[in-house]
């Protein structure tokens, strides 16, 4: 371990921190996004669900370097644009976040869904209002997995050149330089953990009543009728 | 006034759910659409909020076609309780009564504000209003359904096996509270059942129904123990078993009352006779908050 490297290139692994950072929060956003609607008709339709999910499972099994070279191929970006990285991801995220996704929305029981319903929830609003959040647990286990997945794969990238954290590897492997490994490995872990911490409390907040669920009910307040 | 003309529901593959079914709800009293499962009864109440549109025949609301009302509309404007409360988990006991009201577009703090005086209506504390429904137990879930049917204050309230699956003794405080706040309110309750006893005690006018729909017997209940229309019906309100047919006994007695015993020996409730002589009841729907203790004892 090199400490006067790492003392010297303070500069040099914050500015791969922000690139890394840059590279992989966007595949995270756009690929949740994207896999909501995706994973919505999945829950609703026999079909939809065995082909998008088996449309993802082949995705996912493209190598991801393979992946990096067919996206500037087939949609004419220059091979350096980082772009590249980020829609190579962004299908990786999807090809796992469809499932959940799926998953979540067939999780919600059927008899809030048809009481929400009856009681005179139009269509949109039974989807943002009641889906959506019920959904939500299922969501968020699923978009943490992706978002430890995606950290970890934006190193990736650094094989066709698109620089992250990911670059001290390939760096570290020519000059036969163990050090730059580890400071990259060590950033990377705390990035994943840092996304996932910001994702845990994004949880907190929007799901407050998924905390209670398996709390006792409570009984003794009841109070006799006329007793106001 | 709710009314069925000639209504029929076959589904896609076609099993016949409801067949000419053509019936009158009175407003402003309890009628119990009662029956074992696949006689379409709950097909029938979600009719009247349009969460099933009949394949035939049609069905009015104080003389109004209701295919001709949108029905997230028609809905707000209908009470609905059903089995398991069908309550939203992520939400309040308070924010869950107010949601049809913040639907229709009442300010959070006047919802709330309503959604408290509900909850006194129907028994909850209001400590409670900030919890989760998985907090509370099943009656109080129940309760908190009721309240919510209530909350834009329908003329029509539907329920659909609302306390079926809550334990008998708080099953028999629920029914109590219907039959009070029935008092209260008098809106125009339609409540679907499997069990008799249920329909007895909340009817004011007892629907028993066959497969499809087909109306076996109508009337009160006094009617109907009275004169069962055909066996099936004396089977489903058990008086074949001799389980309604009551004696006074000879033996047993507290006090000025004389202990009824059933066809099998069984007692199953006491009758006031003071001074030997029996009292004599003038039934009517809106004196009958009795707590009907035959239930029980018949089904044990």
């Amino acid at each position: 371990m090199n400490w006067v490297w790492i003392g010297s290139n303070l500069d040099l692994i914050w500015g791969r921190i922000l690139e890394h950072l840059a590279l992989s929060a966007p595949p995270i956003v756009i690929g949740f996004l994207l896999s909501i609607p995706l994973g919505y008709w999945a829950s609703r339709s026999k079909t939809a669900r065995s082909v998008l999910l088996t449309l993802g499972g082949i995705l996912y099994t493209i190598p991801s370097i393979a992946l990096l070279v067919l996206v500037p191929v087939t949609l004419g970006f220059a091979i350096l644009n980082p772009l590249n990285v980020v829609l190579a991801l962004t299908v990786y995220a999807v090809a796992i976040m469809v499932r959940s996704a799926a998953d979540a929305f067939s999780s919600t029981s059927r008899d809030v869904l048809s009481s929400a319903t009856a009681i005179g929830f139009s269509r949109a609003q039974r989807f943002f209002q009641v889906e959506l959040p019920l959904a939500g647990p299922v969501l968020l286990a699923g978009l943490r997995v992706v978002s430890v997945s995606t950290v970890s794969l934006v190193s990736v990238g650094s094989v066709i050149g698109v620089d992250s954290l990911g670059s001290f590897f390939t760096d570290a492997f020519q000059r036969q330089f163990p050090t730059e490994a580890i400071v990259g490995i060590v950033a990377i872990l705390l990035i994943a953990a840092l996304f996932d911490v910001i994702l845990v409390l994004i949880g907190r907040v929007l799901l407050p009543w998924n905390r209670t669920r398996r709390a006792a009910p409570a009984r003794a307040y009841l109070r006799p009728v006329g007793s106001s | 006034m709710i009314e069925f003309r000639d209504v029929s529901k076959v589904y896609p593959d076609g099993t016949h759910a409801v067949k000419d079914f053509s019936l009158v709800i009175p407003a402003r009293q309890i009628t119990v659409l009662v029956g074992s499962s696949g006689s379409g009864k709950t097909t029938l109440m979600r009719m009247i909020n349009r969460m099933v549109d009949p394949t035939a025949g049609t069905v009015e609301i104080d003389g109004q076609d209701i295919s001709k009302i949108e029905p997230v509309q028609l809905r707000r404007g209908i009470g609905y309780v059903m089995q398991n409360s069908g309550l939203l988990p992520h939400r309040t006991v308070a924010e869950n009564i107010a949601t049809v009201p913040r639907l229709t577009g009442v300010s959070r703090s006047d919802a709330r504000k309503r959604a408290l005086e509900l909850m006194d209506t129907v028994g909850l504390a209001r400590n409670l209003a900030d919890r989760y429904p998985s907090q509370l137990s099943g009656g109080q879930q129940q309760r908190v359904g009721v309240a919510r049917g209530l909350a834009v204050d329908p003329n029509i309230l539907l329920m659909d096996e609302p306390f079926s699956a809550v334990d008998p003794i708080v099953r028999d405080e629920l029914q109590q509270e219907v039959l009070r706040l029935q008092k209260e309110l008098a809106k125009t309750i339609v409540f679907v059942s499997h069990d008799i006893d249920e329909a007895f005690l909340l009817g004011d006018e007892v629907v028993v129904l066959e497969q499809g729909g087909h109306i076996v017997q109508k009337g009160t209940p006094e009617e109907i123990l009275a004169k069962p229309a055909n066996d099936f019906v004396a089977t489903f309100i058990g008086a074949d078993r001799g389980k309604r047919r009551l004696t006074i006994s000879d033996t047993a007695s507290r006090g000025d009352d004389r202990v009824l015993v059933d066809a099998g020996g069984y007692p199953v409730g006491v009758i006031a006779a003071p001074d030997g002589r029996l009292a004599v009841a003038h039934p009517s729907p809106k004196s009958r908050s009795v707590s009907n203790k035959t239930d029980q004892a018949g089904d044990a």
